[in-house]
């Protein structure tokens, strides 16, 4: 078949009718404080291995409760687990387990 | 003679206003233009952030007023204000020595955003129709099915420049917390969205209960607007919004959208200004005299505010406003005597 170098593109909205949010729930059920997290930044801001890479944590953690799963593993290795981020969460999440948790529950994706 | 001082309202800050006046030995009138006292929050099921009944509020408040003696006009309304006397629309002029303008506001009439089909499809609701189903004792859906999945809309009615509400009307927020909680109380294997633009938790209690909404509730807070709402096959309703915190856009299909619906500027404001010095905010609000010590005066002399005719409010400001009209009413009365 002659190959036209045309492609579909697929569709980035994130679909909750077809995420699979079942590791997700794991999850929260495991540390429901992340459920309060209010996006304010500051782990992110904090973050050693954010400034130096593109890894945002806030962002891996959002997707993964909304069942984002892919890459979420490998962004989460990038945390050097310095935990600078757990200082200054405003919410008092443990965001260092978090990121333990997230690589424990989503290490086959 | 003893002096008398009309009260435009009989909502919580008109009540509150009438009682503090009696307990100054001033008489007071409430005008009121539907058939019975207690305003909105006869609708209304419960208080956030505590979950205290509406009725706990409210028939202790009526059992005072009547108590005490107060003169209440039921279906009277006021057509126009003076510092001496009240106009009703049935063209009798009422006298009085002060005049406490309590007339509350409007809900946000849910229709106006389109978008979001309320009267269009038949799941979707606004906040005021979640109240009057928990005082039914009947949340359900048309078919009679328990809802899977809800969708709170955030602000719909406030901070929007195209319906002409660039206010926050601050108490929606908590309601619409204080609701997905009710919701998730009722189905529990519901899942509850918030979607928002700013949660805004001004007031005792609202953090913890939002923080509470997030941990032990489970209750989804997406950032973001809901742009439209369209009928599926299966008679659900399909939601998008961008999920502002991770960058992309959103879609899900819900059994109900909750829309939280703000408050505008009750419709009597505009009559009321038309006596002269009395002006609204840009919101269409009444201006008070100041924002700080005259927070209940209006710019002339004998008429007062209390209560959500000057601007958002929740219950307990409202009826201390009314509170604080009545001490400001004594004073000026005591100085003209």
């Amino acid at each position: 078949m002659i190959q036209w170098g045309y492609t579909i593109n697929q569709p980035r909205a994130v679909n909750l009718d077809r995420n699979d949010l079942t590791a997700a729930r794991r999850i929260i059920r495991q540390m429901p404080e992340l459920q309060a997290c209010i996006a304010c930044g500051s782990c992110t801001a904090t973050c050693t291995a954010g400034n130096l890479t593109q890894f945002n944590f806030r962002k891996v953690h959002t997707l993964v409760r909304r069942g984002e799963y892919e890459g979420a593993y490998e962004e989460m290795n990038k945390c050097m687990l310095c935990g600078k981020c757990r200082l200054v969460c405003p919410r008092g999440i443990n965001t260092r387990g978090v990121v333990m948790l997230i690589k424990r529950e989503l290490g086959e994706y | 003679m003893s002096k008398k001082v009309i009260i435009v309202g009989g909502g919580v800050a008109g009540m509150q206003a009438a009682l503090s006046l009696k307990g100054q030995g001033i008489d007071s009138v409430i005008v009121e233009k539907s058939d019975r006292l207690g305003g909105k929050l006869c609708d209304w099921h419960k208080l956030f952030p505590t979950f205290t009944p509406a009725s706990e509020v409210l028939g202790p408040l009526k059992e005072a007023v009547e108590r005490a003696g107060v003169e209440v006009r039921t279906g009277a309304e006021a057509e126009r204000i003076a510092p001496d006397s009240v106009l009703l629309k049935s063209g009798e002029r009422l006298s009085a020595d002060a005049v406490v303008v309590c007339s509350g506001f409007d809900l946000f009439d849910a229709r106006i955003k389109e978008e979001y089909g309320y009267g269009i499809y038949d799941n979707v609701y606004t906040t005021a129709d979640i109240e009057r189903m928990m005082n039914e004792g009947a949340v359900a859906l048309p078919g009679g099915h328990a809802p899977r999945r809800i969708a709170f809309l955030h602000c719909v009615g406030s901070r929007d420049e195209k319906v002409g509400q660039r206010h926050c009307s601050r108490v929606c927020c908590i309601t619409g917390v204080k609701q997905a909680m009710e919701m998730k109380t009722l189905f529990p294997q519901c899942e509850v969205y918030n979607f928002y633009m700013d949660i805004r938790m001004f007031g005792p209690g609202y953090e913890e209960l939002y923080r509470q909404a997030q941990e032990e509730y489970n209750i989804h807070f997406v950032r973001g607007r809901i742009s439209e709402a369209s009928p599926t096959f299966d008679g659900r309703l399909q939601i998008k919004a961008e999920d502002t915190l991770v960058g992309r856009p959103l879609k899900m299909s819900v059994d109900m959208l909750v829309l939280i619906i703000g408050m505008r500027a009750g419709e009597s404001n505009g009559r009321f200004a038309q006596c002269p010095g009395v002006g609204c905010a840009s919101n269409g609000f009444l201006a008070p005299a100041d924002l700080f010590s005259g927070s209940v005066l209006s710019p002339v002399e004998g008429v007062f505010y209390a209560g959500t005719v000057t601007a958002p409010k929740n219950v307990g400001e409202s009826m201390s406003e009314g509170a604080y009209a009545a001490l400001r009413v004594a004073e000026y009365l005591g100085a003209r005597s």
